[in-house]
């Protein structure tokens, strides 16, 4: 029981990360009908310059939570800025494009920034300082540590905010506007790029916040850390249905626990024949699945209108 | 006013003769010591970049400071004095970027190869230097089958799995009493080959193994499989892998409260383990082939030499690519050739004294007799904790102050 409720923590954690990265994906999506395949690299910048604000800041002797504070009010301009510029240099040029344009485009981003990221921070793995508590509590038999409840308070607090700022605020009514139909927000009198920048700078805000809490989770950063966690977080905004915010967010939690039940049973559960080296396979096999039999995702009652 | 720019124009003309007979004197000199002093090319290759960028370029360094050093004090091969060019390529670890590097290599015309480091690339790259006729002399790969593929060319200066996992598997059971051991391993050549010949060892000891996990050499996060493991209730954790997974690995062990001890082997004897796993690091063991760093019979000379050099300490591996370029050119100089294949039917011969202590080769083409060393962290640091196999008799007990075994400390 104490192993389930462990395994549960760890997928909430694990996916409360993947949705941040995923609302990232999903908001973009939602407006551009494009994939930001440089997400999971804004996400990595967003980590390394944490870091190496953590790391100036380690001897000071500040507290640790207000070193890592500092570290995230460090990071979360610069991707905001990384965003505005990635949108303004690499899609808006292409806005009229042909799809496939500024998904190449948005490849030739991710490799840019990870090549120039190599150059900075050099490439190898960095571990993150150990300012933050991570003596466990018991909770049922299992254990969670301050940092991994403020992971998920704040992804949680996070995700409601940005509902909250979608739904209810002028601007947010603008975003709608404009994924619905650009031409005719337009019209309307809704200024159409700032939108999008808008979109991106938030996003890329959300990015840098889940790099600051994967890093410091698992206490290590490095150049090609984005990559993976990028097309895990596209696989959760896949699984909820693209474009939406709330599947953004289930999906990102369902993959979090669906990897970690995963890997953590599946050795007992066939007997050995498949064990936890499976563990990528379950979040592709679930990307793979949903697409087949649920192509709009588990949330998403239509397929993006113009897609 | 006639005779002046006469004599003038005789100076400049003399002395525009003068120099250009200066150019030719320079010009037929270094062609002559092109001619003199001809160039051999030794290949290295190790994972450059990437999540194992920082043990590759120690190898690289390593191999580096042992041409600089040949090149220093002169060789001479036939007769005929020789120049060594270190050609170092990036694998990055890659089984199929290995491949593409041992063909670049061979087509660079290189003489013999010190790489590659991981196992997974050192066996495809294998038979392309097999084909070329080209010997591979691997630092720091240990999977056994890398030698066991039945090509000449093949050679290590590190003992392999074969010997170190059953070591270490000695040491778990043995030593610390181990009886319930959990593995988990990266699913590379090199881990899966260490843990397997780590669990076939402790099961014929007589300990049980309560889970064997396996993650992958990129991953950083270990919680699912960690807790799992945790539910089995073992008394140590044994990984098979490197210290960028060990690390955070070690870490989130302590994070979800599992008392059981760490141990791995050779790929996570890092300082970089301990900055990753920060405080988690203390009471982890690990076993490496060759003797300690500090008690290898060249070591101190050595430490100095690579700090001064490249202001770095030493990860691992680099005294072995130090040793593996002497062990070339020793076979080139009993050959009185750089000629690939005079080179290879000279390496069974080999008798060298190294920084690793005394290298020669088996049939195979491993290294006979390599010790083995066992480190645990103590307040921080690796300690050498016991010396197993080799010539270890001959050396004085590692680090008598923590001769105890690390299963002591909680």
């Amino acid at each position: 029981m104490d192993t389930l409720i462990q395994q549960i923590i760890n997928g909430l954690v694990l996916g409360s990360i993947y949705a941040l990265v995923a609302l990232g994906y999903t908001m973009v999506y939602g407006i551009l009908g494009l994939i930001n395949f440089a997400h999971g690299e804004v996400v990595m910048v967003g980590a390394l310059t944490a870091l190496s604000i953590v790391k100036a800041l380690a001897g000071t002797g500040l507290p640790g939570p207000v070193i890592v504070l500092f570290g995230l009010m460090g990071a979360v301009p610069v991707c905001m800025a990384l965003g505005f510029v990635i949108e303004r240099v690499a899609y808006r040029p292409l806005r009229n494009a042909p799809r496939l344009a500024p998904l190449i485009t948005a490849i030739g981003v991710s490799i840019v920034l990870q090549q120039l990221m190599m150059l900075g921070w050099g490439s190898t793995y960095l571990s993150f300082p150990p300012l933050l508590s991570t003596a466990p509590h018991s909770l049922m038999g299992a254990s969670i540590n301050d940092l991994q409840i403020a992971i998920i308070a704040v992804a949680a607090l996070t995700m409601g905010g940005l509902v909250l700022l979608v739904q209810r605020t002028r601007i947010g009514r603008a975003m709608r506007a404009t994924a619905e139909n650009p031409s005719i927000a337009s019209l309307m009198g809704v200024n159409v790029n700032r939108i999008i920048s808008f979109t991106f700078v938030i996003g890329s805000a959300l990015g840098a916040l889940a790099g600051v809490m994967v890093s410091a989770n698992y206490s290590i950063a490095h150049y090609s850390m984005g990559f993976m966690l990028g097309l895990k977080a596209f696989t959760a905004a896949v699984l909820g249905g693209i474009g939406n915010l709330a599947g953004a967010m289930l999906g990102g939690i369902l993959l979090g626990l669906i990897e970690s039940l995963g890997s953590g049973y599946i050795g007992d559960l066939t007997g050995g024949v498949l064990g936890s080296n499976y563990r990528d396979v379950f979040a592709f096999l679930v990307l793979i699945l949903v697409l087949v039999l649920r192509p709009s995702g588990l949330m998403g009652e239509r397929v993006s209108e113009r897609a | 006013m006639k005779f002046p720019i006469r004599n003038l124009v005789l100076v400049l003309l003399g002395a525009g003769v003068l120099a250009a007979c200066g150019k030719k004197e320079e010009r037929a000199s270094a062609a002559t010591r092109d001619s003199e002093v001809s160039v051999v090319r030794i290949g290295a290759a190790s994972p450059l970049t990437g999540p194992q960028a920082h043990i590759g370029i120690d190898i690289k360094n390593g191999t580096q400071l042992a041409v600089d050093d040949i090149n220093a004090s002169g060789l001479t091969i036939g007769g005929k004095k020789v120049k060594l060019e270190l050609l170092a390529e990036d694998d990055e670890a890659n089984p199929t970027k290995a491949t593409t590097v041992a063909q670049k290599l061979v087509d660079a015309k290189v003489v013999a190869v010190v790489g590659h480091f991981n196992s997974g690339a050192s066996i495809p790259a294998s038979k392309i230097y097999s084909d070329a006729g080209v010997v591979q002399i691997s630092p720091g790969s240990t999977n056994p089958k890398y030698t066991q593929q039945g090509f000449k060319t093949t050679y290590r200066v590190v003992a392999n799995d074969d010997q170190q996992g059953p070591v270490c598997a000695q040491y778990a059971v043995g030593t610390l009493g181990a009886k319930n051991i959990a593995v988990i391993d990266d699913s590379t050549a090199y881990g899966q080959g260490l843990a397997n010949a780590f669990e076939a060892k402790a099961t014929a000891l007589g300990a049980t193994i309560v889970a064997h996990e396996h993650t992958t050499d990129k991953d950083t996060d270990f919680t699912a499989i960690l807790t799992a493991i945790k539910s089995k209730n073992p008394d140590l954790v044994f990984f098979g892998g490197i210290d960028t997974q060990a690390g955070p690995m070690a870490k989130q062990m302590a994070g979800l409260g599992i008392k059981a001890k760490l141990l791995g082997g050779d790929g996570m004897q890092t300082p970089n383990f301990l900055k990753l796993a920060g405080d988690a690091s203390e009471g982890a063991m690990a076993s490496i082939p060759g003797l300690p760093k500090e008690k290898m019979p060249g070591g101190k000379t050595f430490l100095d030499k690579f700090k001064a050099k490249f202001n770095a300490e030493v990860e691992l591996f680099a005294p072995m690519g130090y040793d593996a370029v002497f062990v070339i050119v020793e076979a080139m100089k009993r050959a009185g050739s750089a000629d690939p294949a005079r080179i290879l039917a000279e390496m069974p011969k080999t008798q060298l004294n190294g920084v690793i202590g005394p290298i020669a080769f088996d049939e195979k083409g491993d290294l006979k007799d390599g010790p083995l060393t066992i480190y645990a962290v103590k307040s921080g640091k690796w300690e050498a904790i016991e010396t197993v196999g080799g010539n270890a008799a001959a050396i004085p007990a590692a680090a008598s102050d923590s001769s105890k075994p690390a299963g002591d400390k909680k």
